[in-house]
């Protein structure tokens, strides 16, 4: 087919880099996004690997220190309990809104009316604001005066789970969007095909489920973990990064460098740590699972 | 109620938001937009830098503080006390001491939470403030250090309005290095011991003044099934209440004043270990009760626990009686009882020694077009309209002449107790964090709650104050 349409080009004028790209629209139009991205993104993060070199406290100028700021990241062992925070939460994050969103993803993908209801109602939460989420879940949960008066927030356990819950609880109903969406794009074939075969339900679900949505996990996956490594509100607003430091996670430690001990120079080698630590597992992650090869689900059929 | 009395910078959003809107908001606007998060890994960076970028650009202009030289801007920590100065600008601006400076002052009113952020960045762009509002001692040091600051030592000593106008001791409290850089603009705010009246008289107890009794208290209060103090040890701040009175106590002001002079060394007074063996001993013993650390006095948590007799005592600053009045009226117009911190037997600190702000003050950016104009705004600090302003709002002013005012205050009882309690006071120590400034005072907040919530010991936390830096 594609054999078929180029023949046609070439004999309608001779091979051009121009008629390569016939199709294709112009690259002006990229220019918009482009320039949004440019001084949205790229500029404020030029400006803050600068600031990671310099020290500076939001007044008078910033002093050039050199690799200062990065050796105190390496020494610090703050930002060693964050960083192990840090990984803790995007697991424990993952591993809860996965499970939870797959399952319910494949259950909604089922065109049942009262499946569609359902999930009209399961996705209301991911449209509130999470600081408001958050306010919320830190009034339900005071000690004193909550539904649960326990001292939920006042342990380490129980500030992280609260943590890992109210961002699941957020967040979950996007991630069964996207499941959702994966789970209806599988053709019904296979299950039928499988069906015939003798295959029951779980199997089904393990064996043409569960493979076909390899690439929508993938997906999830990489939103889930770039996303845990910026969480921020929640942790601002239930507890702070306590009790004591157990809940500091790296984007507080940088909200704490930067707007309360008014260290920009510090705030901002975290910032990059962050953006090269989130780009670097993007990365990882779509080469792992052969997402970026773009090798069809549909292989062999 | 009136606010602005929370300790550092940061905290004291959260204590003047305390009383009004009870939200545990001291996020900032940054912290809204990180919502969409998970589509850029970069957004943590360029969010940080957006505001960052604001600065770079303004540290190039050069340019002097906004305005004309005809109008000032003064900036002020926005909550219900700012009637007081909204109306103080407004008499100014008619006064014959503007037409001769030849302009107005215009007031503008920064959100509490968001006060100091707001500033830092504002200070260090175009539209800086002319006069702004702080916390005196090592909440300016930063401005003074770059030069942002009008050293008003000579002004103030010659000029009698000012000279004599305020308390000396609470003058001198907001200094940098033996200079004047702020004249007192509101209340005092010591911290004082606050008591239930009622729970007091039903298990017949007396406000202790000493640590055994306090101890004995305890004991008998636990029994009942009633938590001694209230704590919001979520905030930090609270906790660190305790341990400035307590080093106070054991080994008198001198301990903590080697360490707001830059000696590290001073946290390995004998004095500092005693203090945060005491806090662990009492803690362990449940005298704050179990949950403390969940507990926020912000969000009106902890004032709550207090005012609903589940919590007997609260150690607090004195803005905790306007809190009470906002919140829980009935509460804190017969039950709130209130005394001094208790001596600590075999310590040498003066039972009269007092901890907690002085007031705030005014200070003038060195940018000013209108210098003339900001100091005789200023001036106006000292008059007794404004004092009258003060008082009537229940805040107990630091001019000289506020003694004679008192008798008119919505509360005179409490008003005069704040006031005998200051002015008799050997010792006026300012809050540890806001004499450190935000660097040090942010670290020392992280060590404290790890104190707090057990996860250091107290050598542990002697240790690692020595390490800041």
């Amino acid at each position: 087919m594609t054999v078929t349409v180029e023949k046609a080009r070439t004999a309608e004028k001779p091979p051009t880099r121009h008629a390569n790209r016939a199709g294709r629209p112009h690259a002006a139009w990229a220019l918009p996004g482009v320039l949004f991205f440019t001084f949205f993104a790229v500029v404020p993060m030029a400006l803050a690997l600068y600031l990671s070199f310099t020290t500076w406290d939001g007044l008078g100028d910033p002093r050039p220190v050199g690799l200062d700021n990065w050796k105190k990241l390496l020494d610090d062992p703050r930002m060693t309990q964050s960083l192990g925070l840090t990984v803790v939460l995007t697991v424990a994050s993952w591993a809860f809104q996965t499970v939870i969103a797959l399952l319910l993803g494949v259950w909604a993908a089922g065109r049942q009316r009262n499946r569609a209801i359902l999930s009209a109602i399961f996705f209301v939460p991911f449209l509130l604001s999470s600081t408001a989420i958050s306010i919320l879940f830190y009034a339900l949960l005071d000690p004193n005066f909550g539904i649960i008066q326990r001292d939920t927030l006042g342990s380490q356990s129980g500030a992280f789970l609260a943590i890992v819950f109210v961002g699941g609880w957020q967040f979950i109903p996007f991630h069964t969007l996207i499941y959702q969406g994966g789970a209806r794009q599988i053709p019904e074939v296979l299950y039928q095909a499988a069906a015939i075969d003798g295959a029951g339900r779980y199997r089904q679900f393990f064996s043409i489920t569960l493979p076909q949505l390899r690439h929508t996990i993938t997906t999830s996956t990489v939103l889930m973990v770039v996303g845990s490594l910026t969480y921020f509100e929640t942790v601002l607003i239930l507890t702070k990064g306590g009790p004591g430091t157990d809940t500091a996670i790296l984007p507080y430690l940088m909200y704490e460098a930067g707007f309360k001990t008014y260290d920009f120079g510090y705030a901002s080698a975290i910032a990059s740590f962050l953006v090269l630590a989130a780009t670097g597992l993007s990365i990882v992650l779509v080469r792992l699972t052969g997402f970026g090869a773009m090798r069809s689900t549909r292989e062999g059929m | 109620m009136e606010s602005s009395r929370g300790l550092s910078t940061g905290n004291a959003g959260e204590a003047g938001d305390a009383g009004s809107s009870g939200n545990p908001g001291n996020s900032t606007g940054d912290g809204r937009s990180f919502s969409r998060r998970w589509f850029l890994g970069a957004g943590s960076a360029s969010l940080l830098t957006a505001g960052l970028g604001t600065g770079l650009t303004a540290c190039g202009s050069g340019g002097g503080a906004g305005g004309d030289g005809k109008t000032i801007t003064a900036f002020v920590y926005g909550d219900d006390a700012v009637k007081v100065q909204q109306a103080g600008v407004d008499r100014f601006n008619k006064s014959a001491a503007a037409k001769k400076a030849g302009g107005t002052v215009k007031l503008t009113e920064v959100p509490g939470s968001d006060y100091s952020p707001k500033l830092r960045t504002a200070m260090g762009s175009p539209s800086a403030p002319d006069v702004f509002f702080n916390w005196g001692g090592g909440s300016i040091k930063p401005y003074e250090e770059a030069g942002k600051l009008v050293d008003l030592t000579e002004i103030i000593e010659g000029d009698p309005v000012l000279k004599d106008g305020f308390l000396p001791s609470v003058l001198a409290a907001g200094d940098l290095g033996g200079r004047h850089y702020g004249i007192p603009m509101r209340g005092m705010q010591p911290v004082i011991l606050f008591y239930n009246k009622a729970v007091f008289a039903e298990h017949k107890l007396q406000p202790p003044t000493t640590w055994d009794q306090l101890l004995d208290n305890n004991t008998k209060l636990k029994k009942a099934k009633i938590t001694p103090f209230a704590l919001g040890g979520t905030d930090v701040w609270p906790d660190l209440m305790w341990l400035e009175y307590l080093v106070d106590r054991v080994g008198g002001p001198e301990v903590f004043k080697r360490i707001q002079d830059g000696d590290a060394e001073g946290w390995g007074d004998p004095a500092i270990l005693r203090a945060a063996e005491l806090v662990k001993e009492l803690i362990d013993d449940g005298a704050f009760g179990s949950k403390f650390t969940s507990v926020s006095y912000v969000n009106g948590g902890a004032p709550a626990v207090f005012a609903r007799g589940k919590a007997a005592m609260h150690l607090m600053g004195s803005w905790e009686y306007s809190t009470q009045l906002g919140k829980f009226p009935d509460f804190a117009k017969k039950n709130l009882g209130w005394a001094a911190f208790p001596t600590v037997e075999g310590g040498t600190g003066d039972v009269r020694n007092v901890v907690g702000n002085p007031t705030n003050y005014w200070s003038i950016n060195a940018r000013t077009k209108n210098k003339d104009l900001a100091v005789g705004f200023l001036k106006d600090c000292a008059s007794k309209a404004y004092a009258q302003a003060l008082i009537d709002n229940g805040d107990v002013p630091t001019t000289s002449n506020a003694a004679a005012l008192l008798s008119s205050s919505p509360n005179p009882e409490y008003a005069k107790f704040q006031y005998d309690m200051v002015q008799q006071a050997p010792a006026f120590t300012l809050s540890w964090d806001q004499a450190l400034g935000d660097g040090l005072g942010t670290k020392m907040h992280t060590e404290i709650g790890k104190l707090f919530a057990g996860q250091s010991s107290p050598s542990e936390f002697v240790t690692a104050c020595k390490g800041l830096k």
